[in-house]
């Protein structure tokens, strides 16, 4: 992570894109996302929400790079991003993706493997990444030690210490309690200011995409597609307070406005 | 020490002190089997006399030949495997019913290929080890979670690196079961293939006092086999207690 200067940030565009599950010999092939159209301005923080089942994960394995689009193109930085992960991209996933035989330390060190950097180097990065995470005095401790918190912040330790321009997070607070996640909010948006790299973050908690985003995309049920786009208007120097704040009500009424009808459909229910 | 260990010595200590009592009152004849005791006393006369240092050396050689070679046959080709489907499922069936084929009848074919030095023993004891290797690799690197295959894409990793930093470092509590087995296997295999055929190692020594009624040889050279085997086992064991005390799962 550097300390000043910021890195350049990423520019994401994703143009009809399209994801179909091909179906087996009994099961007809499931259309999941799509088409989609949408761009991340550099360095902004960007949330989606969306019914569970909406494609929400898969949009975020197609921009990563962990899967293909069936129609469409995706791009990042420029260059369409084919089922190959490009340089620069980090990602948090909802699941405990530590290391379970790898010191903490070694834990956010493993990101640096091919780095083209000095032991010294390597070493001063992961004793930043400790300090700034909160880590420090486990350093030499291992995840099965750590809460579900603390492992958590593990992992996005050994995103940032990678120091990419872009990081997906995939519900990463979903397993914590509510005074954990606005906490790690916090330390994310402190972060994300810090780097200046765009940020992409997938969650079901309406209030959570309230008071990080810049702006926040509303998916439908499956197939999942943007149905609104709502910008809060926060300023970049924003923390977990901004829920004091009588606009973050209104942004969270309309997110839940525009998401009731399709979590409805989700259940099998018309809306009312 | 800690209470199961105490009940495992406890156990132990039992069944000895039953043989003894049985050997000294003579249900069981000293021709059959002396008593523990005795036992010992001959095993620290031989070793002090070192008249079967050449055996052992040979048999416990062979054996660590054999497991080594099992070791790294199995994990790699384990590693292979498990990038492979169609080849993997193929092989299923004979992984699964693999120690029901009496391996030991291979043992002139082995001869006819390897010559009658210490490779058909040596093959063996591999033939035997390899198999629960590769299962129980198969089944760690079967467990890794789909979120650090991820996360190792999302290194961009390759294949190699993979296996080597991810996939068997996971499934290393697995791969040391197979090990464990191994041990044992390689021992089996080596002194097995010496009591049918050698001229040489703890199994034809053990076959010769067998036959010649030699108690005061075949009987310490078993609880010798024995006390090897749980040696190993017991480094081993300790080795994964390590293992899986940092994974929080003991």
């Amino acid at each position: 992570m550097p300390k000043d200067d910021k890195v350049a940030a990423a520019d994401v565009s994703l143009r009809g894109v399209t994801k179909v599950f091909p179906g087996g010999r009994d099961r007809p092939p499931v259309h999941a996302l799509g088409p989609i159209d949408l761009d991340l301005h550099k360095a902004e923080f960007f949330a989606v929400v969306g019914p569970s089942g909406c494609g929400k994960s898969t949009l975020l394995e197609l921009i990563a790079g962990l899967s293909v689009a069936t129609q469409g193109v995706v791009e990042f930085e420029g260059r369409p991003i084919h089922g190959e992960v490009p340089q620069g991209v980090g990602v948090v996933f909802q699941e405990d993706a530590c290391l379970p035989w790898l010191d903490v330390a070694d834990n956010i060190a493993f990101s640096l493997r091919h780095a083209d950097l000095s032991s010294a180097q390597k070493a001063e990065r992961v004793q930043r990444a400790l300090a700034m995470m909160g880590l420090a005095d486990f350093a030499t401790s291992y995840p099965a030690q750590l809460s579900g918190g603390m492992r958590q912040r593990v992992c996005i330790a050994r995103t940032l210490v990678m120091e990419p321009r872009l990081i997906l997070l995939d519900e990463p607070f979903g397993a914590l309690d509510q005074q954990t996640r606005l906490l790690m909010g916090d330390e994310l948006l402190r972060l994300w200011r810090q780097s200046g790299a765009t940020v992409f973050l997938i969650t079901h908690a309406l209030d959570e995409a309230a008071m990080l985003a810049d702006r926040i995309g509303v998916m439908s049920a499956r197939p999942g597609r943007l149905i609104d786009l709502v910008e809060t208007g926060w300023p970049r120097d924003r923390d977990s307070r901004i829920v004091e704040n009588a606009a973050f009500g209104a942004v969270t009424a309309r997110l839940w406005k525009s998401l009731r009808e399709e979590s409805l459909k989700t259940m099998g229910k018309a809306a009312t | 020490m800690k209470r199961l260990t105490l009940y495992r010595v406890a156990v132990v200590a039992i069944v000895i002190a039953i043989l003894e009592w049985l050997c000294l009152h003579g249900t069981i004849d000293r021709i059959t089997m002396p008593p523990p005791h005795r036992i010992v006393l001959d095993l620290y006369k031989l070793l002090a006399s070192g008249s079967l240092n050449k055996a052992i050396a040979k048999t416990l050689g062979n054996a660590s030949i054999a497991f080594t070679l099992a070791l790294i046959v199995g994990v790699i080709s384990s590693a292979v495997l498990h990038g492979h489907r169609a080849v993997r499922d193929t092989l299923d069936p004979l992984f699964a019913t693999y120690y029901a084929i009496p391996i030991f009848a291979f043992y002139p074919l082995l001869i006819y290929l390897f010559g009658l030095g210490d490779g058909p023993q040596i093959m063996i004891g591999f033939m035997l080890a390899v198999v629960a290797v590769i299962v129980n690799t198969l089944n760690g690197l079967d467990r890794v979670p789909v979120v650090l295959l991820k996360t190792a894409r999302i290194h961009r990793l390759t294949r190699f690196e993979i296996a080597r930093t991810i996939t068997l470092p996971y499934a290393m509590p697995y791969v040391l079961t197979g090990v464990k087995l191994a041990v044992a296997y390689s021992l089996i295999g080596v002194i097995g293939s010496e009591f049918i055929m050698s001229r040489g190692g703890m199994g034809y020594e053990i076959s010769f006092a067998y036959t010649s009624f030699d108690n005061a040889t075949m009987y310490p050279l078993i609880v010798l086999t024995l006390l090897a085997a749980i040696l190993v086992n017991g480094l081993l064991t300790r080795w994964e207690k390590v293992l899986l005390q940092r994974r929080g799962l003991r």
